[in-house]
Formats: C-alpha cells, structure tokens, sequence
C-alpha cells in the first residue's frame, strides 16, 4: 500500500484525471496548492506596480492505492501531467501504514480497493 | 424648411446615447461571467477595446460610409473625419447633427464587442483589435447604410427600428464565421467549461436592458410616439421571454436557471429591438413568446455541434434579430406607429420586404467576416499555441489576473523606480 501525492500545474489537472480514470485509478483527492519547482518567476504588472510571482497555482493529488496500482497510478500522473516546460511538478510515493475505510471498517486492502472492482 | 433643434429630444438624446454606451461594459460583464477564470480580463477587455476602436473608426470613416448620402451600398465620405458634422439639426430629426452621430456610435461599439463572444478564451488580443478595426468599418457600417443610412434595403421598403439587421443578425451571423474561422478551443468537447461566475452574468443582463432603454427608446430620435412606444416595448417583450424561458427550463429539467434566465433577457431585448417603434404592445408581448422557442433550440443544439461558437451570439443575437425582423413582416400596424402595416393589417407586401433582409444581411455578414479573417489569419496568427491557451489569455495577453491573492508575490519595483530594498512578500 501506497500514497502517491503528485503535484502538477492546475492546467493539466482535468488531463491527469482522465489520464487516472482510464487506468482505472478511483478514489482520488485533489487540492488546490501554492508551489515552486524551480520554474522561471512570472511577472504580472498592476497599474505600474511590477511583482514577481513566486509561488506558482500547483494541484495536488493523493492516491492512495494497493501495490499493484502503484505503477498505474505514477504513469497516468506523468502522462496527463507532462508538458516538457519547467514546472511540470514531481511525484512522492509514500508508504502507507494503514487505511480504514469509515463506512464499512474494512482495513488496509480492502480499504484503498474501489467498491466493486475486482479484488 | 430645416427643422429646429428641440431642446427635449435632445436631452433625452443625450441621456440614451450614455445609456447605450453603458451596455458595452454590462455586456463585458454578462460574457466575462461566461468564461473561466483564467480568461475574464481577456474577455472583459475585448469588449473594452471595442469601445476604443470603433470609436476611432467610426470618426473617422465608418459614420460616413453609413450615413453620407443614399448610395445603395455604401455613402459617400462627405463626413469622413467628421467633416460637415455639426450643431445643426441632422435631416429628418430635431437633434444636433453631432449628436445623432454620437448615439449611432454607440451602436458600431456594442456590435463589434458582440461579435467578440465568438472567439472569446482563444483569439490573441492584436488580431482582434486589428479584426475589431475593419469588422467596424467592412461589416458594421455598410449593413447600418443598407439598413437605416439611406441604403438600399431601407429604399426598398424594410423596417428596422434600432438594428435588428447591422446590430442582431449582423453580429450573430458574423460570429459563427468567426467561430468556424478561428477554429474550436483546444479543450472544446473534452472538458466542462463552465461560467465561472454567474452573478457577473446576471448583473450584466440586468444592466444590458437599462441601456437597451436608451437603445430602442433612442431609435424614434425624439420624445414623441415612435420613442415612447419603442421605450414601452423595451419593457414588455424581455419579460414575457423571461417567463416563457422559465416555462421551457421547468418543462426540460424541472429547474429554472439562472443563466438561462440572464440569456432570457438578452434574447427578448434583441427580438424587440429591430420591430420596437412598429407594433403593438399586445404584439411586443405575443414576440417575447415566438421568439423564445428558436433561441431556445438554438443554444440546446449548438453544443452538441462541432462548432465552438462559444457564447452563443448566433442564437441570442442572430436568431432572435431574425425573428424580430420577419415579426414585423406579419404584424406591424400602421394605427400605433403611423409607418407600415405588415401581412395581418393587409399589406403582404410588407412581409416579403422583411424576408429579403433577413436572407441578405445574414449572408453579407457570414461572407464579409469569414473572408476578413481569412485574410488577417494569413498575415498573422489569430491563435496562440495550445500551451498559452491552457494558461489562460489573462496571463499571456494582459500580464494579470482576475482574481491574484497576493500570496507569494514579490515587488519587484514601483512607479517611482526600482525598489532598493530586500524584496518583501506584497500583504494580500
């Protein structure tokens, strides 16, 4: 079991869902997060006042899904998420020590397993 | 025997102009409220730039070319620059010269901004403001001449009280040539796009029919009974769309919409505009119920098309133009506005008039449009590559965003210079 948080530029994030979606990874959450990876500085101008933009619009995905979802899952976020251009974002895989699924109490496995799916 | 100016028509003049000119900005607020957040500056601004450069063009050629002399195609350039555009009272009105140019302005500025909501959240800013520049003149003036200028469709008998052929079917049919010129956003079909604020949306419907008061109500040049009637109307026939709009909308999903309702109000100050001065109040209200139904069709089809005519100028302006225009066809009445009667007052006449503009100036304005932006995209692009689309026209174009937090933004430097100091993070 792992958590996969992939963090990647807000304009790809409608590819990176479906990108997750045709891999059949379920069971998504998405944030809205100020980052910087090193891209260069966007400088927006009002009314003659110049700033410079550091932290840049990033969206945040965390998966959290069984082993044998951990390569899908990493494929459809570089896939949906790649443009070339700095700022792309990266991918962490975290290990995961538990999971509870609320509704039902069923733990580890069967929690990150999507209701239906084969086990 | 020239007539004298008088001193009420020209007050009320004056306040209509001001009244129209505030329908471009309510309708940069209406299409801005349409768009994603990423583009509403972008979108807001092309409607901004109307005013700027139609302003300009239609000083310097196109007020001429639309109202100088009775050529059938175009006038004449006796008032290009203005020239011979006085305090005397124009020909056939009781209003300053200067000042019947002013309000006609009004009307180039809305239907160039109109025409903008076609290419919306894709077109680069330069090629639409050079687009803007010749659609004023190449389009927008020569249908106003044909139309009200002394041009041939007026010679031959059409009615259209306040632009049913240059200002609805004029911008409508021009923006499905923009539409299928410049092409689908990239992400047209593939994902939900969706109005990113519906309250702009309803704000600038609401502010779009007070000027429209100034609009119709504007178009009899005086205070007497063409105006009135014209102003009345204004009122009757949007709200009897509204209610039919709610009917359709329950009768479809059971929920009446918000952006419907705004779209609504558009469609019913369209329809009325070119027939407003010619029927009935009885009439005006039986409009706001035919027009609704082709609208209605028109917006619930066009998605499902290929064609990313994005804010439906074709169904709320083109189509209901159209109907207004054939509507006065059928029921204009000589006993209310002393001009015409249509088919169902006795004079068939009328109606085949009617229809002769409602193929011609739909076909000028598809044609004209389409090969003007043919021409522009050969000299330079209209579009940007897909990238700068996916970031959004606000931060590619304009350098600034609609709705920017603050957080994480440097000063760099101010007015008064450079800032010598250790950068510190701007308080939101």
């Amino acid at each position: 079991m792992k958590l996969v948080i992939g963090i990647v530029r807000p304009e790809k994030a409608n590819d990176v869902l479906e990108a997750l979606y045709r891999a059949d990874v379920r069971g998504v959450s998405m944030t809205k997060i100020l980052g910087h990876g090193g891209e260069l500085d966007r400088v927006e101008t009002y009314r003659g006042t110049r700033v410079k933009v550091g932290l840049a619009d990033k969206v945040r995905f965390e998966v959290a899904v069984s082993d044998e979802f951990v390569e899908p899952t990493i494929e459809a976020l570089c896939e949906g998420g790649r443009t070339g251009e700095v700022g792309d974002g990266k991918i962490f895989v975290v290990p995961l020590e538990r999971a509870v699924r609320i509704r039902t109490g069923e733990t580890d496995h069967g929690a990150v397993t999507p209701v239906g799916a084969a086990r | 025997m020239t007539p004298e100016i008088n001193a009420g028509d020209t007050a009320w003049m004056l306040a209509a102009t001001a009244l129209v000119l505030l329908m471009t900005p309510a309708l940069g607020l209406f299409y801005a409220g349409l768009v994603r957040e990423k583009n509403t500056l972008n979108t807001f601004m092309m409607c901004l730039a109307a005013i700027g450069v139609a302003v300009i063009t239609w000083a310097v050629v196109g007020y001429s070319l639309a109202f100088d002399g009775d050529g059938p195609i175009v006038g004449g350039l006796g008032h290009a620059f203005l020239d011979g555009v006085t305090f005397e009272p124009r020909d056939g009105t009781t209003i300053p010269h200067i000042l019947f140019m002013a309000f006609q302005a009004t009307f180039c500025i809305i239907t160039t901004a109109l025409v903008a909501g076609a290419v919306v959240e894709r077109m680069r800013f330069v090629p639409f403001l050079v687009f803007a520049a010749l659609w004023s003149v190449l389009v927008y003036a020569v249908l106003a001449h044909w139309a009200f200028g002394g041009g041939w469709l007026q010679e031959q008998g059409t009615l259209d009280f306040a632009g049913g052929v240059p200002v609805e079917m004029g911008s409508g049919f021009s923006a499905l040539a923009a539409a299928l010129v410049v092409g689908a956003r990239k992400d047209y079909g593939r994902q939900a796009l969706l109005p990113h604020n519906a309250m702009y949306v309803l704000v600038g419907a609401g502010l779009l029919w007070f000027g429209w008061f100034g609009f119709n109500g504007g178009s009899g040049f005086s205070t007497d009974n063409a105006g009135v009637l014209g102003f009345v109307n204004t009122l009757l026939t949007p709200a009897v769309t509204l209610v039919t709009w709610f009917v359709l909308d329950l009768i479809r999903s059971r929920q009446v919409t918000a952006i419907g309702a705004a779209t609504a109000v558009i469609v019913g100050c369209v329809a009325i505009t070119p027939s407003a001065g010619f029927l009935s109040p009885g009439w005006a209200m039986v409009l706001g119920v035919v027009a609704t139904f082709p609208c209605y069709a028109a917006i619930a089809w066009r998605p499902r098309t290929r064609v990313d005519e994005t804010l439906d100028v074709l169904a709320a302006h083109g189509i209901a133009g159209l109907t207004g225009i054939l509507f006065i066809g059928f029921f204009a009445q000589a006993d209310w506005n002393g001009v015409a009667d249509g088919l169902v007052f006795g004079d068939a006449a009328q109606l085949g008039e009617q229809a002769l503009a409602a193929v011609v100036a739909p076909a000028y304005a598809f044609g004209m449009t389409w090969v003007l932006l043919k021409v522009l995209g050969a000299l330079m692009p209209l579009r940007g590559p897909a990238r700068e689309e996916a970031v959004g026209m606000d931060l590619v174009h304009h350098g600034e965003e609609a709705y920017p937090t603050g957080e994480g933004a440097i000063l760099i430097s101010t007015e008064a210079g450079v800032d010598e100091r250790v950068p510190v993070a701007q308080p939101a």
